[in-house]
């Protein structure tokens, strides 16, 4: 095993879409010989929930995101709304569900893997999975709500483990 | 030596990668893993895993939609 072989991820972000890539990029490090270490902090914690029903996406202030039709006739699917609707029109309670609705129909038709299934391949994988204890504490979660096989540690172990690492990302 | 087959079809990067890693770990050293997948990315994919894992990708071929991967696991 060659030394700084390790992988580390610091995941910030606990929305459906930013949920892939510290899952996809650990798991895929981890088959490739790696070793990896997703620190979950802030937001971030959230993907590490035994009920991960609260992932959402939101088209607002997000204008990059295609908004296509997951069904229906080919010519509607084509159609791109992202650019087409005002983005006022996320503000409308229950928008957000709609289009968290839409986007894991749209994964689910092209066969995405779920974040449960990337999660769980991760811990098949010895991937490090590391719950920021402060933040835990900060948004009044308990150690109950997470899932098993996960460890809780600070910024100082996090750094700790960088220091082996020529993979290091912010996510 | 012993062949194995693992069908990747359907499957979206990066699950292919992930089978075969986990079917290559249940496999002896010098056996053959052959995989069948649908993901475009996956040609590319599955050199970068050979060259990234030391296991020796045999042969790589594109038939119609579907990609077919020989990998001789190393050790």
């Amino acid at each position: 095993m060659p030394e700084n072989n390790g992988m580390t991820i610091i995941a910030s972000k606990g929305t459906l879409d930013w949920a892939f890539p510290p899952f996809i990029v650990g798991s895929t490090a981890a088959a490739m010989g790696k070793e990896v270490t997703i620190f979950f902090t802030f937001y971030g914690l959230g993907l590490l929930l035994k009920d991960l029903s609260g992932l959402r996406v939101s088209p607002q202030g997000n204008p990059a995101m295609p908004m296509k039709m997951p069904f229906g006739p080919q010519w509607l699917q084509k159609i791109d709304f992202g650019p087409k609707i005002p983005n006022i029109m996320w503000n409308i309670p229950g928008m957000e569900l709609f289009a968290t609705s839409m986007m894991k129909k749209t994964m689910k038709k092209n066969n995405i893997a779920t974040i449960e299934e990337l999660r769980d391949v991760c811990l098949e994988m010895d991937v490090k999975l590391i719950a920021c204890e402060m933040t835990i504490g900060m948004f009044g979660y308990s150690r109950d709500d997470f899932i098993d096989g996960i460890e809780y540690a600070g910024a100082a172990t996090y750094l700790d483990i960088a220091q082996n690492s020529n993979h290091d990302l912010f996510i | 030596m012993v062949q194995h087959t693992l069908d990747a079809t359907g499957l979206n990067c990066p699950m292919p990668i992930l089978k075969a890693k986990q079917a290559l770990a249940k496999m002896d050293a010098k056996d053959i893993l052959k995989v069948t997948c649908t993901d475009k990315g996956s040609t590319k994919d599955f050199i970068a895993f050979c060259h990234q894992t030391d296991n020796t990708l045999i042969s790589h071929e594109t038939k119609e939609d579907q990609f077919i991967f020989n990998i001789e696991k190393n050790s």
